[in-house]
């Protein structure tokens, strides 16, 4: 990474919380996690993130690739109920660990 | 007849041994009823010649075990990704991903291939003559004057990768070859970058505090909603 420009941090995504699996009562299904973006209380707002991609970055001991950062790379799928939730699909399932974790949701692929 | 360039046979394959016309429908396209008539009712014939004796081949040594098939031909040109409405030449655009994320960049064309071209200005925010995906930005309602500005020359192939990789083989060479050439940005893509940006800086002066604007990066803010707001 270019360390060119100094504290210049922008934040160019949303920040959301893994609330956890697809579930029913007594079931989980673990290829779709649920996640709550921060500031999306209906289902009309959802729209707007509908396709959007999101990461879910974890640390971890070893450097892979030069860093102690990893990422699950994901999308927003469709809203879960009325009030903002929103269904993510990741590359790989999200880790039971994640619940409760942030999540960044990007503003791309853009369609403005 | 002039020979063609390229070979376009008649009868295209649906599927490999399978062609889209019939017998007689061939008969029709070859034109051989014309030159049947031409030479009265039959199809002209003369006399075989003579082969010189060649020397003969030797049988090939491999003979592939199965049937090697052709791949169909695919004729499929992609279209150019449609620009959306709002992004017009001369819109601000803010950069959402890379290392150039959350700056303003002026819009100047689309390209061929359905990459957006984009400039800084270098001297304002540091962004040079750029490529840039059309889904990785978010178009801004505010445009720049971009009238003085010729950006015909600017092309895909001007941005492409210089294929140039000569292979020196000798151990001496190896090291001082490898640090030489490393991203030396020729002075002629400079030059067309200070042409490309001097009507471009006039313009954005021209109007108050547009300049500063493009220098900034955009943020999301606490309380920011990107999906309220209005670019």
């Amino acid at each position: 990474m270019v360390k060119g420009r100094q504290g210049e941090r922008v934040r160019l995504y949303v920040r959301g919380t893994v609330l956890g699996y697809k579930r029913s009562k007594s079931n989980q299904y673990p290829n779709t996690s649920l996640i709550q973006i921060e500031g999306l209380n209906t289902k009309e707002d959802v729209a707007w993130y509908c396709g959007k991609r999101m990461a879910y970055i974890y640390k971890a001991k070893v450097k892979k690739n030069g860093t102690h950062y990893r990422c699950i790379w994901g999308k927003v799928i469709r809203p879960h109920g009325n009030s903002g939730v929103v269904r993510a699909k990741f590359k790989s399932n999200l880790p039971p660990k994640s619940m409760g974790a942030k999540v960044r949701v990007f503003m791309y692929p853009s369609n403005i | 007849m002039a020979p063609k360039n390229s070979k376009v046979t008649r009868n295209p394959n649906l599927i490999p041994g399978i062609g889209k016309y019939s017998r007689s429908q061939m008969y029709h396209k070859k034109g051989l009823w014309a030159i049947k008539a031409k030479n009265g009712g039959q199809f002209p014939h003369h006399e075989k010649k003579a082969k010189p004796e060649t020397t003969s081949e030797k049988p090939p040594k491999f003979y592939p075990a199965d049937d090697v098939k052709k791949p169909l031909v695919n004729k499929r040109k992609p279209k150019p990704t449609k620009l959306r409405t709002s992004i017009t030449p001369g819109t601000v655009l803010i950069i959402l991903t890379g290392r150039f994320k959350g700056k303003r960049v002026v819009f100047l064309k689309q390209l061929p291939s359905g990459l957006l071209l984009i400039t800084g200005p270098f001297k304002i925010n540091g962004v040079p003559l750029r490529r840039v995906n059309q889904s990785y930005v978010i178009a801004t309602s505010t445009k720049v004057d971009i009238s003085g500005v010729d950006v015909n020359k600017l092309d895909d192939k001007y941005f492409g990768k210089k294929a140039e990789k000569k292979k020196k083989k000798g151990e001496g060479e190896f090291f001082e070859a490898e640090k030489e050439d490393k991203n030396v940005l020729p002075q002629e893509k400079k030059d067309d970058q200070k042409l490309v940006d001097a009507s471009l800086i006039q313009s954005i002066e021209a109007v108050p505090d547009l300049k500063a604007y493009l220098a900034a990066r955009f943020s999301l803010k606490s309380g920011m909603k990107p999906h309220e707001l209005v670019f």
